[in-house]
């Protein structure tokens, strides 16, 4: 199947109670294999096309904040248009899933693959101090798997998760092992595990109350701090990363995504020729692999960061080699998307350097 | 066993769907399987391609430089594919759309009539399964019971009545396809 | 000093348990603290207090949470009737309403408005009309009368600059999803009356699956009208009233 299709059946495998979404090319499929599946009939879910990205975002955080497993899926311009509701959700602590499929920007810009959206993604992407968990798939197994990852971690760190894909791992099809399915959490399961969420007060209680308001400032830094803490514990806890033929390299790739699979490729070809060449690819793109990047370029001759974009991937990775090594960049933009030969052309250019 | 083929026409010949049953075909077979399309504006009309590669082994990059198999249904894909067959592979074409014949030596190039013989049969959604009969007969890479099966997979069921005659339409590609 | 008054049986009035024992920070002589009293107690004769779910704008009801014992969540400007779609449509067997003024509903969430509206979600959605921005300090909001001074148009909305004062009540009873559609007040004892019953219908009806409620309440804002609470429903009656006339919509 297809991975924006792998997504939707994902979702309704992985208990997911509430999809709200808006259409954009190329991950339109997400929300129509979802009304072809009619999941409301099943498990229940609720599936609901909204009148733009803007309301999406924030049907999200209603329905997270009543702590049910909700997401969303976008492309670029869409996203965008979300990230004044990201921030809130962000900073009120609620768990959800929002799926990127990128696509080329800037503006209305094309509807063909890019990475371009990584600073967004990995950087805060709305206002205020926050992060995302971003996990890039780079097939379509992994786009079903990291959306049931992607719950999961949501409401570990009761954080909104992104799934950072591109158009290509949306549109192409590759034989997928969907998750086990697991049923939707009753609402004494959600209170028990959600003792924040607002599913109507509890009896001599108070109200619970999802804000991102502090209007006293020391009520606010302490907020971020709080903020910042969590995002400490997932960078201990949650860092992914893919190596391949890293052992012995004298040379390795950074890649993630669909970028990752062309440059395996190269790496392939090169090994073939006798070159100790390897591939690092980031699965969470934050929190970023910076120890295992260090280690790298502490013995390794080179390195080569490939993305769909004008290089910003190669900031974290120049910023996690630290000047040990030689970091050098070989991007495509606004949709093209680059052949091995042009990575293997590439990284020949490195090791001649 | 890898085969990296690259399906390349006008959009509505066909291409993606061919595309897709030869995937689910490799799938039948417990083949590791990849279909990347170009997709977009492409779709409605223009130029539409797709890269199908079955393999035994797991899929790296989905796509690729060059290919050991190309099917060419119009002269805009033949102009950019041509170069990129690998050296002893394999190129089909169906002349309706061809004003240039491909000069390459070191390929193996076939010929396949299927257009004519769609609009013969007065039957064009035939095309497609015309066309990978023909590629079945140069290039059995995989068995006709698994494109069946693949091609019950990717039709909805209320044209399963069609099966019958999408298998013909493989057996009379495999007559039609001659050698340039 | 005679206590007897303060003996139960004597009581008249109480304050109901759903509204919180804390001072509000409304300006005195502001609607809001009003129309917040009538949710609180159509809240508690209802029975709902532990399954309704009340959606807060930004604006100076953003603090609504503090005031009414119920559990809430706090929009993003605009966005409440985004959230309320998403929290009724996951648990239809709450009641869920949401709060907001002109500029959060008629302005930057027109959209979010109308479209939950025209869904037709099973939800109540409060209107509080005071035509100005109050939190950010008067400013002028859709819902400014034409020649109304504030401090983006400081020399009165002029419709050739500013556009027309936006009847939003009026678009919204227009469409297919509205079942009801009010404009009530709360100056005068009579009228709060009114408007209670009204709050009361849209809550009733919220649960019983056919459509959006709305009850718009033209309310003064004697801060940002710089006038008296008694010369600002003197004002009301006289201009904004004539603009946004009082009555039934639609109810069906």
């Amino acid at each position: 199947m297809k991975g924006n299709e792998a997504i939707a059946h994902a979702a309704i495998r992985s208990g997911c109670d509430g999809y709200f979404g808006y259409p954009i090319t190329p991950q339109s499929e997400v929300m129509e294999t979802l009304m072809e599946i009619e999941p409301w009939k099943t498990t229940g879910m609720v599936v609901l096309q909204a009148e733009s990205e803007v309301a999406s975002i924030n049907m999200v955080y209603g329905g997270a904040g009543c702590g049910k497993r909700v997401m969303t899926s976008s492309s670029s311009p869409g996203i965008s248009l979300m990230q004044e509701g990201i921030s809130y959700i962000a900073c009120a602590e609620l768990p959800c899933v929002i799926v990127n499929v990128m696509r080329g920007g800037p503006g209305l810009g094309t509807i063909q693959p890019s990475q371009a959206d990584y600073f967004q993604s990995v950087k805060g992407g709305g206002h205020g101090d926050y992060r995302l968990i971003t996990l890039a798939p780079n097939s379509v197994q992994e786009m079903a798997d990291h959306t049931s990852l992607a719950f999961d971690l949501a409401f570990k760190y009761r954080t909104p998760v992104l799934l950072l894909a591109d158009g290509a791992i949306g549109q192409m099809m590759e034989k997928v092992t969907l998750p086990p399915a697991r049923p939707r959490r009753t609402e004494e399961e959600i209170r028990k595990e959600c003792p924040w969420a607002t599913l109507g007060k509890r009896h001599g209680q108070k109200g619970n109350v999802i804000t991102s308001l502090a209007l006293l400032a020391e009520e606010m830094e302490a907020q971020n701090l709080k903020l910042q803490a969590k995002y400490a514990e997932i960078s201990t806890n949650e860092i992914r990363v893919e190596k391949y033929m890293c052992d012995d390299a004298d040379y390795v790739v950074v890649a993630f995504g669909l970028c990752a699979r062309i440059c395996k490729n190269a790496v392939e070809t090169a090994r073939a020729n006798g070159q100790k060449v390897g591939l690092l690819r980031p699965i969470t793109l934050w929190p970023f692999p910076t120890e295992e990047i260090r280690g790298l370029a502490e013995r390794t001759k080179g390195m080569l960061v490939v993305e769909l974009s004008s290089g910003q991937m190669v900031e974290d990775v120049r910023l996690a080699a630290n000047g040990k090594v030689d970091v050098q960049f070989y991007g495509r933009l606004g949709g093209i998307v680059p052949s091995p030969q042009e990575v293997t052309d590439a990284l020949h250019k490195l090791m001649n350097h | 066993m890898k085969e990296e083929i690259i399906i390349a026409g006008f959009g509505g010949q066909g291409v993606l769907s061919m595309g897709k049953i030869l995937a689910y075909s490799g799938l039948m077979q417990g083949q590791e399987v990849s279909w990347m399309p170009s997709y977009g504006p492409e779709q409605r009309g223009g130029t539409a391609n797709v890269t199908v590669i079955l393999s035994d082994d797991s899929i790296s990059s989905p796509i690729l430089n060059e290919y050991d198999t190309a099917i060419i249904l119009n002269q805009p894909s033949l102009d950019k594919f041509e170069s990129r067959v690998k050296k002893g592979g394999t190129l089909i074409l169906d002349p309706h759309g061809i004003s240039r014949m491909p000069e390459r030596k070191d390929i193996n190039i076939y010929v396949i009539e299927a257009t004519d013989e769609a609009n013969r049969t007065n039957n064009l959604k035939t095309l497609n399964m015309i066309i990978l009969g023909g590629l079945l007969k140069v290039r059995p890479i995989v068995k006709i019971e698994n494109v069946m099966l693949g091609l019950k997979k990717t039709l909805p069921e209320r044209h399963h009545h069609l099966l019958p005659l999408n298998e013909q339409a493989i057996t009379i590609g495999m007559n039609l396809i001659k050698k340039l | 000093m005679n206590n007897e008054i303060a003996k139960p049986e004597n009581l008249v009035y109480t304050k109901t348990p759903v509204l919180n024992d804390v001072p509000m920070h409304y300006c005195p002589g502001c609607s809001h603290g009003v129309v917040h009293k009538l949710i609180a107690e159509v809240i508690d004769e209802m029975g709902i207090q532990e399954t309704a779910i009340g959606i807060a704008p930004v604006g100076c009801a953003v603090f609504a949470y503090k005031y009414i014992e119920i559990d809430w969540q706090q929009a993003a400007h605009g966005r409440a009737p985004a959230l309320a779609t998403a929290i009724k449509r996951l648990m239809p067997n709450k009641t869920v309403f949401t709060y907001q003024g002109d500029g959060d509903l008629a302005a930057i969430g027109t959209a979010e408005t109308i479209h939950a509206c025209n869904r037709g979600e099973n939800i109540a959605i409060i209107f509080i009309n005071n035509g100005i921005y109050g939190m950010t300090g008067g400013q002028m909001a859709p819902t400014t009368l034409e020649g109304m001074k504030t401090s983006t148009c400081p020399y009165g909305r002029n419709p050739e600059i500013n556009g027309y004062p936006l009847n939003i009540t009026k678009l919204v009873a227009e469409l297919e999803g509205t079942r009801y559609v009010t404009r009530q007040a709360v100056h005068t004892v009579a009228a709060v009356r009114k408007a209670k019953k009204a709050i009361r219908k849209a809550f009733e009806y919220s649960m019983e699956g056919k459509g959006t409620s709305f009850v718009e309440i033209v309310s003064t804002c004697n801060s940002g009208w710089k006038l008296s609470p008694v010369q600002s429903n003197k004002w009301m009656e006289e201009n904004m009233f004539k603009a946004y006339p009082l009555g039934d919509f639609k109810d069906r």
